[in-house]
């Protein structure tokens, strides 16, 4: 992460004094952006920048639901599957999803390319069912929009 | 009856997010006339006439929540805009963020100068793709062109304005867990006493106000807050954005006034039901809310009073309509999931009493449940109510008696045939 110090000093410079503990979502944020995913140098890195304790920066790993210690596939599709989407047909979705990919919510597809997630509401209930495909809305959502989605993740 | 409209009063186009079309709406002129007009005092004053209440669930009157913050007392105070907007079925503050993000940044500068904070936040959840570039882009602009910063309008007033993004978790949206994940922190409510007004962010006192409260005070500061207390009802000054998913023909955000009555809401501005079904019920303002059945929902208005006494609440103003033929039990265990999944575990009642809750679902479902779950059911759900730091398990709670109130029947057949009256049917059963 060393490289992303510039960056890290910008984001500093926006805080108030005294905010360095503030910084450790963001960093992580820009860290996974980097790698797809949080490795443990990251993490010695940002213990040695910021001056925060260890176990913060695991606690929040651990907490927040976006964060990944682990590489994913190159393309990452998430599904609500909250009440407004389950409405309008979400486990539709879901079912076909994991019938064109091979795969269940939680994996990723042999050659490494998709990752499959099943999350909660996305604030897309008037435009449900939604996915997300490495963070980008794709709203009213059927199976051939699926279809012709997963023809463009090459 | 008319229907006034204080924020939704443009027509949405690719770029009416822009600074360039907000000051041609006459954007930024509540800021010029608060600096150079009012004393932070007069701000207040309009903001407390205008009665406003929280629009994030609560309805905690605003001008309250600011009286806290005393003037001069020689400590930091921080503003924090609530756009971690995930209480399911709402997504007005989106609206916001993505057509109007200026007007949350003007009504947030006068915020500041009428509480006397140099740092404003804005923690926006942090799923947010689209409404995350477009503040970022506003706030780029209102730099630029003088409206934050360290000398505003060349009034000497210094303000500026940090995006915060989250991690992804519901009970960020909880006011004192919103400050404990700004802090870098995991996101764990807090116990009050102390208020976030006495000590919040790093312990200063901190404002945590909806985005779409907030986006009214523009309003306020151009007109009086004696005019925003005319419009609505006294007791629900103001407009409600609405935001209206499920089985219904027109999904989306409406402005909706005070004391508005439901029916023509559903019917007339929304179309009404898909497939021409009949409602069955309708969550009124966010999961956490009780349902009401169809029936109840069509002779109401949109009153904070009335809605009270009929057992339910506005909320959040996410509402979802939901037809006839739909399986309430399903439904309660697409709630209970995910409250399970959102519990941050630091209290006993609500991280053990959630998985009570979703095990004892899931079996009713897999057709394995057991004559006494209802009343297990029921008895969760009251253990959690007030004995947990956030509300969270309380809502759970509502959730679950609010479905089982009004549907119990239809868990009684399915714990007895061991399947769903409805076929389990959650997407929209086809008119018969």
């Amino acid at each position: 992460m060393k490289h992303l110090i510039p960056e890290f000093a910008v984001l500093r410079s926006r805080f108030p004094a005294g905010f360095e503990s503030s910084l450790v979502l963001p960093c992580l944020r820009r860290i996974q952006e980097e790698r797809g995913h949080v490795a443990d140098e990251d993490i010695d890195g940002l213990v040695a920048y910021l001056g925060v304790p260890r176990i913060q920066i695991e606690e929040v790993l651990s907490f927040y639901t976006e964060f990944r210690r682990t590489p994913i596939g190159r393309f990452h599709i998430a599904a609500c599957r909250n009440v407004s989407c389950s409405l309008r047909g979400s486990e539709e979705i879901v079912a076909h999803l994991c019938t064109a990919l091979g795969i269940e919510p939680g994996q990723t597809t042999p050659d490494g390319r998709i990752t499959l997630s099943t999350v909660e509401c996305l604030a897309s209930c008037g435009t449900a069912p939604v996915v997300t495909v490495n963070g980008a809305y794709h709203e009213d959502m059927t199976a051939a929009k699926i279809d012709a989605l997963l023809a463009t993740l090459a | 009856m008319p229907n006034a409209r204080l924020l939704m009063t443009f027509p949405v186009t690719a770029t009416s997010h822009t600074l360039a079309e907000y000051r041609a709406r006459g954007g930024y002129g509540a800021l010029e006339k608060a600096l150079r007009q009012m004393t932070p005092q007069q701000v207040t004053a309009e903001v407390n006439a205008s009665g406003i209440q929280g629009r994030g669930g609560a309805a905690f009157p605003m001008g309250r929540k600011w009286g806290v913050i005393h003037p001069n007392d020689g400590q930091p105070h921080y503003l924090c805009a609530n756009a971690d907007e995930g209480e399911p079925g709402t997504f007005k503050d989106r609206w916001i963020l993505e057509n109007a993000p200026h007007l949350l940044l003007e009504s947030i500068v006068i915020a500041a100068y009428a509480l006397e904070v140099r740092h404003a936040f804005v923690y926006i959840r942090g799923e947010f793709d689209l409404p995350y570039r477009r503040l970022a882009g506003a706030l780029e602009e209102a730099y630029a062109a003088g409206y934050l910063g360290a000398d505003i309008l060349g009034t000497g007033f210094a303000c500026d304005i940090v995006v915060y993004r989250g991690g992804g978790s519901y009970v960020c949206g909880e006011a004192s867990a919103l400050i404990t994940s700004i802090e870098g922190k995991r996101g764990y409510p807090r116990n009050r006493p102390p208020r976030l007004t006495v000590r919040g962010l790093y312990q200063r006192p901190t404002v945590v106000n909806n985005v779409e409260t907030l986006s009214n005070i523009a309003w306020i500061v151009d007109h009086g807050g004696d005019a925003f207390s005319k419009v609505g009802t006294p007791k629900n000054p103001g407009t409600r954005l609405i935001s209206i998913s499920g089985h219904i023909n027109k999904p989306g955000v409406y402005e909706i006034e005070a004391g508005y009555p439901w029916a023509r809401f559903i019917y007339e501005d929304c179309g009404g039901m898909q497939n021409r079904l009949g409602l069955k019920g309708v969550i009124p303002g966010g999961i956490s809310t009780k349902v009401l059945t169809g029936a109840e929902i069509e002779s109401l208005h949109f009153d904070s009073q009335e809605m009270e006494a009929a057992g339910s609440s506005l909320g959040s103003g996410g509402t979802i309509a939901i037809a006839d033929g739909t399986c309430m039990v399903r439904l309660l265990q697409v709630m209970l999931r995910f409250y399970h999944h959102e519990s941050c575990g630091q209290c006993t009642p609500c991280r053990e009493g959630m998985g009570w809750l979703h095990r004892i679902i899931d079996r009713i479902v897999d057709g394995q449940g057991r004559s006494e779950d209802i009343e297990r059911l029921y008895s969760i759900s009251r253990l959690n109510d007030g004995t947990t730091i956030c509300g969270m398990g309380d809502a759970a709670g509502y959730a679950t008696s609010g479905i089982l109130n009004k549907f119990r029947g239809e868990f009684e057949y399915y714990i007895e045939h061991k399947r769903s009256q409805f076929d389990g049917r959650l997407a929209c059963p086809k008119s018969s």
